[in-house]
């Protein structure tokens, strides 16, 4: 390696900068798993006792009490549903905005594109839970609550996506309604919105089935859903109940992900 | 929207929404005010919330960092989401090889996909309800939970990586006589390894998000001193907590995308 000739014959991949790189990445991947591996508090008692709890546990859950479906779950679950809808249009409803201002070509002002992105990551990174105990503080318990949680957590998912697809859309039509003199709010719903519209439709319905999933935990801070039902299966120790919930939110997401993917054919 | 129909005389026609729309429309106006109504949406109520949401977030300042439960915390949470990340992955790469349809027979795809799916269908927080119960509290409920919830993510999106590769590269390798193995090493890996760890980037900050919440069910990490933070109305600490937790989710987006960067 120290002669140039035997250099320059030899073929390398990558430049050196970018092996470096490379080579952090690794090293902090391990490090950060070595650190964890060593400074992590495990009391091996509770592991030794598991497998004994997890059989417990399943000897507790069957058989599964299906008659609590009709009069406890049901209604729960249908209020989970409403929370996820209502849910995901309230958050297309601040999330598309938002994600125009962030897109660079709809808006060209690069501060309110800043402030903009910063309200998507800002919102994202506060996680349901954490703006349902908001919202709970604020509305007090039950499905409201859960419903502004979801709907504000996915303003950021939302607004990415959508300023994404509008940072995507091809120039020549804006272009040419400029020409024609649209104002600013005539070329957004003229020019953008139709490019965008295929985005935007499958921005929410990937939504709406992460809302779905997400609504089911709300319960846990007593933000309504089915999440209250489990909540007070599990603090009860009615395990035959929990188990029926589990169930219940399994099949729930199995259809969901099911109606998705045919809507997803048939109309996107 | 009305004024630009109209002024555009004739041609207005294009842009007119479909009957169809119109009622699809409709009907989505019908449920929000149905649902509105069953959630117990009311204006008194908006107002009400926005009074006590003002003395709440008075309630915020100024942030509390000192407390002692702070960084161990969040130090638990880190530990985690990369013990999670780090199993969850392992876990994830034979199971995705044996649930990819080029690659392997029906008999073999669908158990792997069953297992996929279950792992992908329950959020983290309720795994780790079980696994509190099965392994009691601390950060092991929240490794198991994660773990779980990384095979799912992982596994599936690297099932779909593999089955888009390219075939010709796969039998130009098998037609050298290579064996089961040397076939992935050297004719799967090189195609879907970029990204492979771009995935594991995305897994990882998606970990590290969920690490700070599984503590309200008890399963470790910052979310557990959150929680009852917020139940002794201790709101200078929850503020502190909540910044710190979102500076971290922050840093964890930033690594993520220097690393997709490095990785391209």
């Amino acid at each position: 390696m120290t002669s140039a000739t035997t250099e320059l014959n030899q073929w390398i991949r990558f430049t050196p900068a970018q092996r470096l790189a490379r080579f952090a990445v690794y090293l902090g991947m391990v490090a950060a798993v070595a650190w964890a591996l060593k400074t992590i508090q495990i009391i091996p008692e509770f592991l030794y006792d598991a497998p004994e709890q997890v059989l417990d546990m399943g000897a507790r859950m069957w058989p599964i009490d299906w008659a609590n479906f009709w009069p406890n779950v049901w209604p729960a679950l249908v209020e989970t549903l409403h929370i996820a809808a209502m849910a995901t249009i309230l958050g297309l409803c601040m999330g598309v905005p938002v994600g125009f201002l962030a897109a660079r070509n709809a808006t060209p002002f690069p501060w309110v594109n800043h402030i903009a992105r910063f309200v998507l990551v800002a919102t994202r990174s506060i996680s349901t839970l954490l703006w349902a105990l908001f919202f709970v503080a604020m509305f007090g318990p039950g499905p409201l609550a859960g419903a502004l949680a979801i709907a504000f957590h996915s303003i950021g998912f939302i607004g990415k996506m959508f300023s994404e697809g509008v940072e995507e859309s091809n120039k020549g039509s804006i272009e040419a309604l400029q020409a024609a003199g649209a104002t600013r709010m005539q070329q957004i719903v003229m020019g953008y919105w139709p490019q965008v519209k295929p985005t935007f439709w499958s921005v929410a319905l990937f939504r709406w089935d992460i809302n779905v999933r997400e609504s089911a935990i709300l319960g846990l801070v007593g933000a309504g859903g089915i999440g209250v039902a489990l909540n007070a299966a599990i603090d009860l120790l009615q395990w035959d109940r929990v188990a029926l919930i589990l169930v219940t939110i399994f099949v729930v997401v199995i259809l969901i992900e099911i109606a998705v993917m045919q809507i997803r054919k048939r109309v996107i | 929207m009305t004024n630009v129909e109209t002024s555009m005389v004739t041609r207005a026609d294009f842009f007119r929404p479909s009957i169809w729309t119109r009622l699809g429309y409709a009907l989505l106006i019908v449920y929000v005010i149905y649902a509105a109504a069953t959630l117990g949406l009311s204006w008194e109520r908006i107002e009400r919330g926005v009074g006590y949401g003002a003395k709440f977030l008075a309630g915020f300042f100024p942030p509390n960092f000192t407390k002692s439960d702070l960084i161990p915390g969040l130090l638990e949470s880190l530990q985690i989401a990369f013990l999670a990340s780090l199993f969850g992955t392992l876990i994830a790469i034979p199971l995705s090889v044996l649930s990819a349809r080029n690659l392997m027979p029906a008999f073999i795809t669908w158990p792997a996909r069953i297992i996929i799916i279950l792992c992908r269908t329950f959020h983290p927080v309720i795994v780790a309800i079980i696994a509190v119960k099965a392994v009691g509290f601390g950060a092991m409920a929240g490794v198991i939970a994660l773990t779980v919830a990384s095979v799912g993510f992982v596994g599936k999106l690297l099932a779909e990586a593999i089955e888009e590769i390219s075939k010709k590269q796969i039998e130009a390798i098998r037609a050298t006589g290579a064996s089961f193995m040397n076939t992935i090493i050297f004719g799967v890996v090189p195609q879907v390894m970029n990204r492979f760890i771009g995935f594991v980037a995305y897994e990882t900050d998606s970990n590290l998000r969920h690490s700070t919440i599984v503590g309200v069910v008890g399963a470790g990490g910052i979310g557990g001193t959150l929680f009852s933070a917020f139940q002794r109305y201790d709101y200078d600490f929850v503020a502190g907590i909540s910044i710190a937790i979102i500076a971290l989710v922050m840093l964890g987006e930033v690594i993520q995308i220097y690393v997709k960067r490095v990785f391209r």
